[in-house]
């Protein structure tokens, strides 16, 4: 159903100074996953958009976007989803007849997707949705897992364009598993060192231009892990304190020690792994 | 000359949208002018002033802006031609949402939001369905399901459309809008060519400033309610 997108160069154009940029080509292929790092304003979103727009040396970083070997000359229908910064949903309908209307508009029988969108969701995220609530009435978190379950199911688009994933408080480790699935292009700005070195290959954004692409190393590689480590951790204790736990047996249950703080001399804990 | 007309809601992001697309066409060295429709007030020629391109302005003030729209196309036209424009871009506020008439043989956009209730799109009426780009906007707000699910909706009701999505606030998309807009056809003129759809008529006592509510004070074209009741009532 969906297009083959084997490949994308994005053959680099100019810094924000006008300078030609670091990086003169680039080739992202299928079953990439590449991140974007850099400070705000280094020109993450600008790359993002010059990809979904497929730039033709025609917007502010002249650079020019490539297909495959050239044979197809714009995306196709239905061939980048993109996760934007949105935290909540406009249209003010429950969660099922919301699903079935999105799988309908892309000629998709609705019955078992629904659950299954609503089943990722629920993994995703700490509290349940049910099929009847209304998706204005999820909180952030939620709908944010709700929208990572619907491109992934539904949506189901070669291409998935992210900016940023990190800030919603959903397992995120879990939702770019889940959106990087069946051999698909990647590509996600983010601040989060898990999720950065989680990609194979890094680009770094300096002044609105490619600077260096970076593969994640050995050694990053054994970063990552204790990365995941301490992550699961943090979501362990996270969870345990959400659902009225104390941290010390949430410490014993995930193995972090929680050492009582005496900083502002009252009885304020903190926590340390 | 390219004779471009542009409607949709208030607040839809018509001005945004345009004056992106305007930026390329001028980088391009494109002459370019542009014509605004309101009915009350409106800030937006000086927007296209910056651009330092001619505008004009024209307020419908009592009357229904699309009745004051239509009479007014040829001066515009004329205007456009005297300014040596090789686009001449007319954006018109709808006011009740059904018309802001789109010209036969001049290229019609409708610019709406995806912020509306999910049945807007059959609410809007030939200024979406006789349109031949829609572009949809504020798409950055919204999740890729409903972006998806408005898209469809739009397509639905104008299925030969060409739809694009495009970013009021960063431009984005607006390229291939600037693309499709140099592909519009040139017209001599716009004596003798018809309008897509017809507008409601509109000739009663009221538009001649009646205030007054009840049946005696209530001349010319009036249409009554066909009340039925859904619930509970009988007929």
């Amino acid at each position: 159903m969906v297009a083959n997108i084997r490949k994308i160069t994005i053959i680099g154009g100019t810094t924000k100074s006008g300078e030609k940029e670091t990086i003169e080509r680039l080739e992202i292929h299928k079953g990439d996953i590449i991140t974007l790092v850099g400070p705000t304003g280094s020109g993450k979103s600008e790359l993002l958009s010059d990809i979904e727009q497929l730039a033709r040396g025609d917007t502010p970083s002249n650079r020019t976007l490539i297909l495959n070997d050239s044979e197809l000359d714009c995306w196709g229908r239905q061939m980048v989803a993109q996760l934007s910064q949105a935290m909540n949903f406009v249209l003010d309908m429950p969660v099922e007849d919301f699903l079935e209307l999105h799988a309908s508009s892309r000629g998709i029988s609705s019955n078992p997707i629904i659950e299954e969108v609503i089943g990722l969701t629920n993994s995703l995220s700490g509290e349940p949705i049910g099929a009847r609530d209304n998706i204005t009435s999820l909180s952030g978190g939620q709908s944010r897992a709700l929208m990572i379950a619907d491109i992934a199911i539904i949506s189901d688009a070669p291409v998935v364009l992210i900016d940023e994933i990190e800030n919603a408080g959903i397992n995120r480790l879990m939702a770019l598993e889940i959106l990087s699935a069946k051999g698909k292009i990647v590509i996600v700005a983010s601040h989060d060192p898990l999720i950065i070195l989680l990609a194979q290959k890094r680009i770094v954004m300096h002044n609105g231009g490619m600077f260096k692409v970076l593969e994640t190393s050995k050694e990053e590689e054994e970063i990552l892990k204790k990365l995941i480590v301490m992550d699961n951790e943090l979501s362990a204790l996270r969870d345990a304190l959400r659902r009225g736990g104390s941290a010390g047996i949430a410490g014993a249950a995930v193995n972090c020690r929680v050492q009582p703080h005496e900083a502002d001399g009252g009885d304020h804990q903190q926590w340390l792994s | 000359m390219k004779f471009v007309t542009v409607a949709g809601p208030p607040s839809s992001g018509k001005t945004a949208v345009l004056i992106h697309a305007i930026k390329h066409l001028l980088k391009d060295g494109i002459r370019v002018v542009v014509g605004k429709i309101d009915c009350l007030g409106t800030n937006d020629g000086e927007k296209y002033l910056r651009l330092g391109i001619p505008v004009i302005v024209g307020l419908s003030g009592d009357i229904c802006p699309d009745h004051f729209y239509v009479p007014n196309l040829e001066a515009i036209f004329n205007w456009a031609e005297e300014k040596s424009a090789q686009i001449a871009i007319l954006e018109t506020a709808g006011l009740c949402h059904r018309c802001a008439p789109a010209i036969k043989g001049c290229l019609a956009i409708s610019v709406v939001d995806n912020l509306g209730n999910i049945d807007i799109p059959q609410k809007i009426g030939p200024m979406l369905s006789t349109a031949d780009i829609v572009v949809i906007t504020k798409g950055d707000i919204v999740s890729q399901a409903e972006r998806e699910v408005y898209r469809r909706k739009m397509e639905l009701v104008n299925p030969g459309a060409e739809i694009l999505e495009v970013n009021g606030l960063t431009g984005k998309g607006s390229l291939l809008l600037k693309t499709s807009l140099m592909q519009a056809t040139d017209v001599d003129t716009l004596t003798g060519r018809e309008l897509r759809s017809s507008m409601p008529a509109c000739v009663c006592s009221y538009c001649t400033g009646e205030k007054r509510i009840g049946k005696s004070f209530q001349l010319g074209y009036i249409k009554k309610i066909e009340a039925t009741e859904t619930e509970g009532g009988q007929r």
